[in-house]
């Protein structure tokens, strides 16, 4: 076995080790463009670059000023005057020799005018600092397509960001806190069996000290439920009288005192969570009633078709549960207990995804396709995520923006805090309808600042007026609006970069879970939050 | 040519070459070209209904940020990278960074500054020359250095010290240092010997950005519980009963090199070195093959050996963008700072929590209440340097113990220095009592945790 690592795999370590080589190569497949290249633009891409995107495409009409020097990273005195998607290219290819870059001198406008399926061939879309117009032009166009469209903007101290996917499927949400799925409540066949091969009475001290603390509390859950009519310890007090159980069975010496037994103690500080009934949470049981998983046709993704064969097995194999997740958390035993028990779960798990490997085999065949286009190790990896699936489903632009379908409650609500980040929402879409107006932003000379103030407030007043939003906004945020001048800081700028960037890969990888479906940074208090809109 | 139409023809280059200089920006004082700082203008120049009380707007702030403003960077890294961009775009010009250590391949998909052909330089100082190349104007001093190589004269030059580290103890340091600086006059804290510490940390997807102000705000020390201790495989597990792929790795670092020394003697583990790991992984395989372990693999080998943290090139951008943003905050006082600690996580959508970290009443660094130690006179002082580096509060690492005796300065045990270790060891299975310690005795302790000592009062328990 080569033990040289690749030059690509010592670069991409790091990351690697976050998203596995089956992300990277997703990755690595991956075609972004980027519509602008302002410093949030080239700070989105530079986070892309670095981690060996595929390729990217910028697509830019602008020349590059003086101001626009003076944010960008990516841009240097020397390109003054220059396109400025031809400019920033350079400098970013230069980041990362696996990266192929490429630009388009032309607006994002022209291009909708006279070759809107140019943004099909997109793995995703990142729009940035867009007028409102070309966004949801755009946005349509790529709804329509089924390309995923991020939206991002630097509006002087304030980030925001907005994900439009119609559905985007996640098998590996890398879930922070995962519950254990160790079966107590129900234990299986080779389980129940496994755990009779155990003699607590019978053992010598050593390996009594050894025993999976999984044995432990098995074996004292048979005794309560002999006691208690077969119920689970409920309450608080259940829980504590059980764990008294528990400790009871801690060898003594010969004086009588308790000796010191590691394992008894993990069984005791793990009754809390380890007897927790064994159930699919509301998030997968949603999936599993939804329409993709009850309408399977030729054209239903992978994902679908495996959510499907694992309800068939949860239905008819499992008694009502997932395939057995087949991993146990390390604990106190000797290697050959723990070994084993490791094994028995394993081998279940596989016995299970085998059973759900069949379902998605007869599920093909019912739509005339071959088993092999679901191959078995994604079907295992699928089962063994079975309890975090997740999906995520954005509204469009057109519905966001629509008097028909916005969001009123979720406006209204979350401007209870007249403070938080939803009043800076509102701000954006009010400087939106200044530009629409007078073809710029508020405040961008100093002399504007003032007179602004009130044509921006009546930007403001006229987009509550007709969405019918019942909110006041304070005057200080219209004041600072103007203040702003539409300038775009560094800081936040590559703030939203990183933030963006990681969104992105979410989606190419199809691991971690990106947002739904606005996001907005104040970077005055270094607050965030996100909305559904 | 006629020698009277040389001045002439002299004077005409010369004017055309001030004017090319005029529409290149130039490059003797910085090359400032139309518009260069336009995007931060107006956070300097205009008045708002945000700003920070002492906020006033004047065209004299920027050449403040461009001219006599001192930043430090501590760490040219994942963060210092970016630390070092968003200060150079936001204004700074006067910036030293510090940092140890030289580039490796695998800094290469979030150090941005540096490419393959850097790969074993100092990171200092190819991240000045990039930024200084980059940024026309900016003047970043690199030191390859560690931060324990300086003393306050150093630090004190500077207005705001930013942190992009990756080790709590150099933070630790940073923050003992700090507040080794702060004058009190009367016990009355002197404003203007306060230097802000902004502070980064980053770990995979999640991160963490705080502001600190010494003598004023919680330190590092007052939330020390924040960062748990690692936990450590038991020895036993690692000796005799494996199961995880990571307990035969330990098992071949701790167990089986000391005793094969397959490099030679003396030859200690280098975790940097492939033939290393490359033997260090062969090991591991045989030693899960006997228990049945499976899942050792290169990468796991190298991840435990090395301790390796993941690490992308996001997560970086954002935690350093913040404290960059409140580098500038501060240094124009445009705003508020952030009060004082945002933790940022972006594994499912992302989530940031800001709060108010608490000072700590009694915190061991920046409290000027002195530290009480409670031990019966019978205790020994293996017990007291048990209680230094096991208590969550005081988590030092090898702490010196010294006392005044009889009017001289006796040091009871240091672990640092091997011939002091060996003379001093026997005082530890002593008691206190034993070793002539009087109830109210005044220890000394140092550690690297901390550049100053710190000074504990021993009270006898009966």
């Amino acid at each position: 076995m080569a033990a040289t690592k690749s030059a690509k795999e010592q670069k991409y370590d790091r990351q690697l080790r976050l998203w596995g080589d089956h992300g990277q190569e997703e990755l690595e497949n991956a075609h972004v463009c980027l519509i602008n290249s302002t410093a949030s633009g080239t700070e989105i891409l530079k986070n892309l670059v670095l981690p060996g995107i595929g390729a990217f495409t910028i697509v830019d009409g602008h020349k590059v000023s003086g101001e626009d020097v003076g944010n960008n990273f990516f841009l240097n005195n020397n390109s003054i005057g220059r396109n400025r998607a031809q400019a920033a290219t350079e400098l970013l290819q230069e980041l990362n020799t696996d990266v192929s870059g490429n630009f388009v001198e032309e607006s994002p406008d022209k291009l909708l005018d006279n070759d809107p399926e140019f943004f099909h061939r997109f793995t995703l879309v990142i729009g940035v600092q867009l007028p409102e117009s070309t966004c949801l032009r755009l946005g349509s166009v790529l709804w329509n397509a089924n390309v995923p469209f991020l939206v991002c903007r630097t509006y002087g101290l304030v980030g925001y960001m907005r994900l439009v996917v119609k559905e985007h499927t996640v098998i590996e949400s890398h879930p922070d806190n995962a519950l254990e799925d160790l079966r107590l409540d129900q234990p299986f066949a080779e389980l129940k069996s496994h755990i009779q091969s155990y003699d607590l009475e019978g053992m010598g001290k050593k390996d009594h000290g050894h025993t999976p603390w999984i044995i432990i509390v098995a074996k004292y859950l048979e005794k309560w439920f002999s006691e208690h009519n077969f119920q689970l310890p409920k309450n608080y007090k259940e829980k504590e009288a059980f764990k008294q159980l528990i400790r009871q069975g801690i060898l003594k010496n010969e004086k009588g005192t308790p000796e010191v037994e590691e394992n008894f103690e993990e069984a005791i500080k793990n009754v809390n969570t380890a007897l927790n009934p064994t159930k699919i949470s509301s998030g997968v049981d949603d999936l599993f009633n939804g329409e993709q998983c009850n309408d399977i046709t030729s054209q239903t993704p992978a994902f679908w078709v495996m959510t499907r064969a694992v309800r068939e097995f949860v239905q008819n194999d499992g008694g009502g549960n997932l395939p057995v997740r087949g991993s146990i958390p390390d604990m106190i035993a000797d290697s050959e207990k723990f070994i084993n028990l490791q094994n028995v779960y394993r081998e279940k798990a596989m016995q299970d995804a085998s059973v759900v490997s069949k379902h998605v085999e007869s599920l093909l065949q019912s739509v005339g396709k071959p088993s092999e286009s679901i191959s078995e190790q994604d079907i295992k990896l699928f089962c063994k995520n079975a309890a975090f699936l997740r999906v995520v489903r954005c509204r469009s632009l057109a519905e966001e923006y629509s008097v028909e379908t916005v969001n009123k409650d979720a406006i209204t609500c979350s401007m209870d805090g007249a403070d938080g980040e939803m009043v800076l929402y509102l701000m954006l879409r009010s400087v939106d309808r200044f530009y629409q107006q007078h073809s710029r932003y508020p405040g961008v000379y100093n002399y504007q600042v003032e007179e602004d103030i009130s044509k921006l407030k009546l930007c403001v007043n006229s987009l509550l007026q007709e969405y019918g939003l019942n909110v006041s906004v304070k005057d200080d945020y219209i004041h600072e609006f103007c203040r702003y001048g539409a300038a775009e800081p560094h800081t936040v700028a590559s703030f939203l970069g990183g933030s963006a960037a990681q969104e992105a890969i979410k989606l190419i990888t199809r691991q971690f879970v990106p947002f739904n479906n606005t996001f907005v940074y104040n970077a005055m208090s270094q607050t965030t939050a996100t909305f559904q809109l | 040519m006629a020698d009277t139409d040389e001045p002439e023809k002299k004077r005409r280059r010369v004017v055309e070459l001030t004017e090319k200089m005029v529409v290149d920006g130039g490059s003797r004082d910085g090359g400032e070209w139309d518009g260069r700082w336009n995007h931060i203008n107006t956070f300097l120049e205009r008045p708002g209904p945000f700003t920070h009380p002492d906020f006033e707007p004047s065209t004299e702030s920027l050449q403040f940020l461009l001219d006599t403003c001192k930043i430090l960077v501590i760490g040219a890294g994942g963060l210092g990278c970016e630390l070092l961009k968003d200060l150079a775009l936001s204004g700074f010009r006067h910036i030293h960074v510090v940092d140890m250590d030289t580039i490796d391949v695998s800094n290469l998909n979030r150090q941005f500054l540096f490419r393959l052909k850097d790969v074993g330089r100092p990171k200092a100082d190819i991240a000045a020359d990039f930024i200084n190349g980059r940024i026309p104007g900016c003047n970043v001093v690199p030191h390859f250095k560690k931060i324990q190589d300086f003393d306050e004269s150093f630090y004190r030059q500077f207005h705001i010290i930013v942190c992009g580290l990756d080790s709590i103890i150099a933070r630790r340091w940073m923050n003992g240092m700090l507040l080794s600086l702060l004058v009190y006059e009367d016990g009355v804290l002197d404003p203007s010997s306060i230097i802000p510490l902004i502070d980064g940390g980053t770990e995979g997807f999640k991160g963490n950005a705080r502001v600190i102000f010494p003598g004023m705000t919680a330190c590092i020390d007052c939330t020390l519980e924040l960062y748990p201790p690692q936990i450590n495989f038991p020895m036993c597990t690692i000796a005799s009963m494996p199961r995880l792929p990571e307990h035969c790795v330990e098992y071949v670092r701790m167990l089986l090199w000391p005793k094969e020394k397959p490099f030679g003697d003396g030859v200690g583990l280098d975790a940097d070195d492939p033939e290393h790991i490359q033997w260090v992984y062969q090991k591991s395989q045989e030693r899960a093959a006997e228990f049945s372990i499976t899942g050792v693999t290169y990468r796991l080998t190298q991840g435990v050996v090395k301790r390796i943290i993941p690490a992308v090139a996001s997560t970086n951008a954002v935690i350093a963008a913040a404290c960059a943003t409140e580098v500038f905050k501060i240094a124009s006082s445009a705003y508020i700072p952030l009060n004082n600690y945002m933790v940022f996580n972006d594994v499912d959508g992302l989530y940031t929590y800001t709060f108010e970290a608490e000072r700590k009443e009694n915190c061991s660094s920046c409290s000027q209440v002195p530290q009480d130690l409670h031990f019966s006179p019978s205790a020994k002082l293996q017990e007291v340097l048990d209680y230094l580096t096991e208590n969550a509060s005081l988590q030092m690492k090898s702490p010196a113990i010294t006392a005044t005796l009889e009017g001289k300065n006796k040091t009871l045990y240091l672990q640092t220095v091997t011939s002091i270790e060996q003379r001093t060891r026997p005082n530890l299975s002593k008691s206190l009592k034993e070793l002539g310690l009087l109830d109210g005795q005044e220890l000394a302790v140092a550690d690297v945790t901390t550049p100053q000592t710190l000074l504990f009062k021993l009270s006898f328990t009966s």
